[in-house]
């Protein structure tokens, strides 16, 4: 009777959740990485068990810059929310004004004029890029050190990362936490001049972006470090959730940009890229090319941004003015991270608060495979394979 | 008895313009790092930034001494003193000039080689005396990687010693200055075996793309992980000196030493020495970091098979050009 409910329990325990199928004798290290560690991309924690070098198993651990957004959110007005929100994926704030204001809009059936989902694009794309010239600085930082090769490339990604987050200052006022996205439209219309300094910022990435590739993707040691490691199949990151650059690179080709699309993105042509090997090197080529495409596409919205206003109605509300009575509603959009969702139930306390708001965080799917791939690898792969994975604690932890 | 006094001499003399070298070799790969990434430097601490090494050590002086609970503790304090110790060991035997050296040794290339392999001894001291699991994961990478790279640095160091006939470093020197750099000619065996000191020497001074032992991405800071303060400061000396005498080996055995055009001397050796320290810091400002088994594999696979060639190749060079010796 015992046994047969031990044999059940070992059955339904998932062999990279549990180090019993491992040799008991062997003497294995538990390396506690993190939440201080300078390569966990924050405060982000892994137990691993290592044989030497070698990761047996490792065991994410999250929650340590969790700070209640949700609940906040409850509490909060409609129009409050969206500051709130741009404080969890800090990278790629855009994209999550836009997640929560366009889950609203849906509930409230309002309709976003034409310039403002064009500029919506505009932004996206430019956020999109800056948060892949991040990830591209850091990943880098994980593989060549804060003392060396690694943070040339980082320095010389963030100097570009500055031109958009200037470009962005003009438009906004603000470098980081914009709130430029509202119900039903945007606060800041494009400044005179700006849509030329766009372009300048543009052409500066582009040209410099060969340079990098040449630095990351083209050198050997880059591709020592990074082929083969850390591989992902796609059955596992459809099961897990994962989406944006790290499914992609495991051959799913998904992007909600062209399978879904909102703002402009039905008026425009998405080239996705995508890769097969799924390993970390297919994960930076993935976001290579989608820094490219993101540029096109900018110069494309620059191109053909319709005139007209920039709001269904006048921007600047008072916290109380957006009543929702009853209702629920789920926005997935395409965010640099994957999918950055917002489940929204209306109808909380009064009629301006949500009852309950749940934020889908791409960088908490991608985490869920540390236990899948980590085994096997060596400790310098696990900070090459965390990097690619290029998790945002901000918004996993919430 | 005067050797004794002649070797003490020159051996203040030799430490105190390393260290001077070394205070102003940190300011200037700072500006070098600093101008590579576009960025000015160290500008704010006296003329363009010059006195902040001076800083730096104020400021690490000034920090708690911490010891680790449980740590070793007589190990932890002598791993330091020791590593600045053998690190700066190999300079006696170096000629700077013709006159300029500590101990002209006629066995100077065995003892720069006997002297470098001990520096994995403090390096493996301090990562496992500080009872900390990074350090020893560090001190593990090190003895790992130092005894690997100690082959082939033997066997291309024995280039120059098969070329010229004598293992005291100021002959090789003066066999080169008589005949041609061993880097230029035979270029054959000298100029890859000149690359692959540098590439040994890189290793064995801990060096990226090389400098896995102390990993500060993976290792948050490996070995030096637990050291603070005085302590850190000698370790952080230790590595500058290591490099820089690395250098001086290199241009004495490979580059010449102190033979030049024009006016050969003491300048000379200088000038190669800096050279070759600043394609170290070239080196560590471009590239990233090698794993610790890919490591291994270039050592073995790739380093040592072309070492051994060269070492061949060095010798039928002697045996069958006339004239080469």
């Amino acid at each position: 009777m015992t046994e047969g409910l031990q044999s059940a329990r070992r059955g339904a325990i998932d062999p990279h959740l549990s180090i019993r199928h491992y040799d008991a004798d062997a003497d294995l290290m538990l390396l506690h990485f993190g939440p201080q560690h300078p390569s966990t991309h924050g405060v982000f924690r892994m137990d691993l068990y290592l044989d030497g070098e070698v990761i047996v198993k490792a065991t994410p651990f999250l929650g340590y810059l969790h700070r209640g957004v949700e609940k906040l959110c409850e509490k909060l007005t409609y129009v409050q929310q969206t500051p709130v929100v741009d404080k969890n994926d800090y990278v790629s704030p855009m994209i999550n004004e836009q997640a929560l204001n366009m889950a609203f809009e849906k509930l409230l059936k309002l309709e976003v004029p034409r310039r403002a989902r064009w500029l919506r694009t505009l932004l996206a794309e430019l956020q999109r890029l800056a948060s892949h010239l991040l990830w591209l600085g850091t990943f880098t930082l994980d593989l060549g050190g804060a003392l060396g090769g690694g943070s040339t490339l980082f320095l010389h990604c963030f100097r570009e990362r500055e031109l958009i987050l200037d470009l962005f200052e003009e438009l906004t006022g603000s470098r980081f936490h914009y709130n430029t996205h509202t119900i039903g439209g945007n606060r800041h219309d494009l400044p005179a001049g700006l849509a030329a300094k766009v372009e300048v910022a543009l052409a500066a990435i582009a040209a410099r972006l060969g340079e990098y590739e040449d630095l990351s993707l083209g050198h050997a040691i880059f591709q020592a470090r990074t082929k083969g490691v850390g591989t992902l199949d796609s059955d596992l990151a459809l099961e897990l959730g994962i989406t944006g650059p790290i499914l992609r690179a495991s051959g799913v080709d998904h992007d909600l940009r062209r399978d879904a699309p909102y703002h402009a993105y039905d008026e425009l042509t998405v080239n996705v890229a995508t890769e097969h090997a799924g390993d970390c090197f297919a994960r930076a080529s993935v976001r290579f090319a989608e820094m490219r495409e993101s540029i096109r596409l900018c110069r494309a919205v620059l191109e053909g941004l319709p005139e007209g206003p920039i709001a269904a109605s006048k921007a600047v509300r008072l916290p109380t003015a957006v009543k929702i009575a009853s209702g629920q509603v789920y926005v997935g959009i395409e965010g640099p991270r994957g999918e950055i969702g917002t489940f929204v139930i209306a109808g909380g306390d009064t009629p301006t608060t949500p009852y309950r708001l749940k934020i889908r965080a791409p960088s908490m799917h991608a985490l869920a495979a540390i236990p899948y791939v980590m085994p096997g690898a060596t400790l310098s792969d696990a900070v090459a394979i965390l990097g690619s994975l290029d998790p945002i604690m901000g918004e996993v932890d919430r | 008895m005067s050797g004794l006094v002649h070797g003490a001499q020159y051996a203040v003399m030799i430490v105190s313009s390393l260290l001077a070298v070394i205070a102003i070799g940190i300011w200037f790969e700072r500006k070098f790092a600093g101008r590579m990434q576009s960025r000015l430097g160290p500008t704010i601490v006296g003329p363009v930034g010059l006195l902040q090494p001076l800083a730096d050590v104020v400021k690490l002086l000034q920090k708690e001494d911490i010891v680790p609970k449980d740590a070793d503790r007589a190990l932890f304090d002598l791993a330091p003193l020791l590593a600045v110790l053998f690190s700066l060991g190999a300079a006696a035997v170096v000629p700077f000039s013709p006159t300029a050296v500590a101990a002209d040794l006629d066995i100077g290339v065995l003892f720069i080689l006997a002297i470098g392999a001990l520096m994995v001894i403090p390096t493996f001291a301090a990562g496992w005396a500080s009872n900390n699991k990074f350090a020893l994961l560090g001190g593990m990478r090190a003895v790992a990687q130092s005894v690997s790279y100690a082959v082939p640095l033997v066997l291309v160091v024995m280039v120059p010693v098969i070329l010229s006939g004598s293992m005291r470093v100021s002959e090789i020197v003066t066999f080169q200055s008589e005949h041609h750099w061993f880097a230029v000619w035979p270029i054959i065996p000298g100029l890859p075996a000149f690359a692959l000191f540098f590439i040994a020497m890189l290793a064995e001074s801990n060096r990226i793309p090389f400098d896995i032992p102390e990993a500060e991405s993976e290792l948050v800071a490996g070995i030096t992980t637990e050291y603070t303060g005085a302590k850190f400061v000698l370790f952080y000396m230790a590595e500058y000196v290591h490099t820089l005498v690395g250098s001086a080996v290199g241009a004495a055995l490979f580059l010449g030493g102190w033979d030049g055009p024009f006016k050969p001397g003491l300048h000379w050796m200088v000038l190669k020495t800096l050279l070759l320290f600043t394609a170290v810091y070239w080196v560590r400002w471009t590239l990233l970091r090698f794993r610790s088994d890919q490591l291994m594999d270039l050592c073995w696979k790739r380093l040592v098979p072309i070492a051994v060639g060269l070492v061949f190749l060095a010798a039928a060079w002697v045996q069958f050009v006339p004239g080469a010796r």
